[in-house]
């Protein structure tokens, strides 16, 4: 069956329209775009296609199946989220460019081939820096192009990668891809890139915190579960994917507990829930990818409650550093509210979204006889409680009261937080209904006595882990600082050896162009010299002369000629 | 404690949590609800996916560790890689 209007469309053409629409009315323009796409989206069903041949390439612009809808509905209502979070925004660009990278990711996860995918891949680096630079701060800029810069790469190596696997396997189709070619290995760096890989993470950490209190919400829906669902749909079962997961999981929440800045915190804490997420695309079977599509469902949803939270605390008070804040509960009950039940969700407490989606990654490692990663992603999952789960609320709306009066959030950014927190339960209270549109059927029952008391155990005991070190002032308190990660390498180490080595070039330039100016001055010397007394070559010859050599060899050339 | 020494002047209103009694009362509370899950293992035999998670107090014993370790490890690694928070501004 073929499809009239390719999903994302009216989302992309809806944010390239919004500048010209009166700024009054653009926050319902931009509203109703997703909700329009959301109605169309619900009338798109698995086997739907949209197929034509450009410059002698097959090309599918959309494919319909459980894994693409899945995506396409959480993307969706993403947008939505934004909308309604960002309505009292009165610039132009950040809104506007929100849209289309909503839409280009939308349209990513329908792509059946690769250069469409391409296309959409970098429609979402190009919108997405947009929306980063739309803070407007030095800070913000910078990290915007390093941001661009590593996103770019990511397309380059899938635009290779897939011009490898075309000319070993004469196919655009993206299916499952595997490491047995070289393409393969360069498309796994692609997806790896936007996954954040170990190493190929401090893009995420690094641009997400600089965006607008409402831009970072945006940012944190779509490029990295876009990764996934590419690596999902690209490398099922591949086992080093599973290590690379669990390093993922394990090693940023170390971070997060000694990061001040709580959105950055956020950001590590987003890079350890992907981690569970490639553990469930290595694992490969139907209930770790089952696993693998409800966390990253999950996670738009409490990821976003979450950065919004930030987001309105960032509004209002003018900083989300830990070092500045506590007590806020007291100005913002609601936000608070809200944020506990994001971070209740992200530790996966029962009756919260993340309980009933990372057990089934948990369980399917476990099923797979892993017993260290398991105990590596159990350690994962306690240290998420930790920080995200506590750190987060803690350091903002309790704490010591750092005597900060405001006003609760604007109106608009209550009403997304408490939509987004009602999905977040509703999905914990109503698990059976959320599996039903996961890729495959689903014969996991996440309510069990057993998995509802050893879950309590480990977030109670991690809580008074928190709670006796706070007391004892063990706990590090939260500083003003940087904390050196990967990014280093490129930030400092590179930057130090690019200007050693240009230090070092010019100095050995100039230092040629001293030996060849004073050889120059020597000889012009000696020529005044020689002239001076008459001697061999300082003479001219006679123009006669030189016109008989000229004429010798003319004619010599002519007789080669015609030789 | 009836006036947190830091709340400003336009909130004379005091919360249940500015009093430390009553944070105390919080702590020992949570500690009570954790007792009684370990307790809850000698009365219902979990079944879990791996043997050993089965062992009383499993969950409760190695998410105090993890935490406790995971701090105790990121103080370490502050050492390594703190840095002035204008570090990377020039």
């Amino acid at each position: 069956m073929t499809i009239d209007l390719p999903p994302g469309l009216l989302l992309i053409g809806a944010g390239l329209l919004a500048p010209l629409v009166p700024a009054r009315l653009r926050p319902a323009f931009l509203l109703l775009a997703p909700a329009a796409e959301f109605a169309h989206l619900l009338s798109l069903v698995p086997g739907m296609t949209l197929r034509s041949e450009v410059f002698g390439f097959a090309l599918e612009w959309v494919r319909v199946d459980r894994l693409s809808l899945a995506f396409g509905y959480v993307f969706v209502i993403a947008s939505l989220l934004y909308a309604v979070f960002a309505w009292h925004l009165r610039g132009r660009l950040e809104p506007s460019a929100a849209m289309v990278y909503a839409g280009a990711a939308m349209s990513a996860v329908f792509a059946g081939d690769f250069l469409t995918l391409f296309l959409y891949w970098e429609l979402t680096a190009i919108t997405a820096v947009l929306v980063i630079w739309a803070r407007g701060s030095e800070h913000a800029f910078r990290a915007g192009f390093r941001y661009i810069v590593v996103q770019l790469a990511s397309g380059v190596l899938l635009a290779a990668g897939a011009a490898w696997r075309y000319a070993e396997t004469g196919s655009l189709a993206f299916g499952a891809i595997g490491l047995d070619q070289p393409g393969g290995v360069l498309l796994l760096l692609a997806f790896g890139i936007k996954c954040a890989f170990p190493f190929l993470h401090n893009w995420l950490q690094d641009a997400y915190p600089e965006a607008t209190a409402t831009g970072t919400v945006v940012l944190s829906a779509f490029t990295t579960k876009l990764g996934i669902y590419a690596l999902a749909r690209g490398f099922p079962g591949t086992e080093m994917l599973i290590w690379i997961g669990t390093a993922m999981a394990a090693f940023p929440i170390f971070y997060a507990v000694i990061e001040n800045d709580l959105r950055r915190v956020l950001a590590y804490s987003m890079n350890n829930q992907l981690g569970f997420m490639v553990v469930g695309v290595g694992v490969g079977t139907e209930l770790s990818l089952n696993g693998t599509v409800a966390h990253a469902f999950a996670d738009i949803l409490f990821k976003g409650l979450l950065f919004m939270s930030m987001g309105a605390v960032l509004l209002r008070t003018g900083t989300v550093n830990g070092t500045n804040l506590g007590g806020l509960y007291k100005s913002m009950p609601w936000t608070t509210g809200f944020c506990i039940v994001g971070a209740a969700s992200i530790s996966a407490f029962p009756l919260f979204s993340g309980f009933v989606t990372k057990s089934l990654i948990m369980t399917a490692v476990a099923g797979d006889g892993r017993i260290v990663e398991w105990l590596i992603l159990l350690f994962a999952s306690a240290g998420v409680f930790h920080h995200a789960g506590i750190k987060i609320p803690y350091f903002a709306f309790f704490a010591h009261d750092a005597g900060i009066r405001c006003r609760e959030a604007p109106a608009n950014m209550l009403i997304a937080m408490g939509i987004a927190a009602a999905l977040c339960i509703g999905i914990g209270v109503l698990p059976d209904l959320f599996y039903s549109i996961l890729p495959f059927a689903v014969a996991y029952e996440p309510y069990t006595a057993s998995h509802v008391v050893a879950q309590l155990q480990l977030l109670v005991f991690s809580a008074l882990a928190f709670a006796v070190l706070m007391r004892t002032g063990i706990y590090p308190p939260e500083l003003r600082s940087v904390n050196l990660d990967f990014d280093w390498l490129y930030r400092r180490a590179a930057l130090r050896a690019v200007r050693r080595t240009t230090a070092f070039t010019s100095a050995r330039i100039r230092q040629l162009g001293a030996i060849v100016s004073h050889a120059a001055t020597w000889a012009l010397a000696q020529g005044e010299r020689r002239t001076s007394a008459g001697q061999f070559m300082a003479d001219g010859g006679s123009t006669r002369g030189m016109a008989l050599w000229v004429m010798v060899m003319l004619v010599s050339y002519l007789v080669l000629y015609y030789i | 404690m009836t006036d947190s020494r830091h709340s400003a002047s336009t909130h004379e209103r005091s919360y249940w949590l500015d009093d430390p009694a009553n944070v105390t009362r919080l702590y020992r509370g949570v500690w009570v609800v954790g007792l009684l899950l370990v307790a809850t293992d000698f009365v219902l035999r979990r079944h879990d996916d791996l043997a050993f998670a089965e062992t009383v107090g499993f969950y409760a014993l190695y998410g105090f560790v993890a935490c406790v370790s995971l701090v105790l490890a990121a103080k370490l690694l502050r050492r390594a890689v703190k840095r002035p928070e204008d570090y990377y501004d020039h």
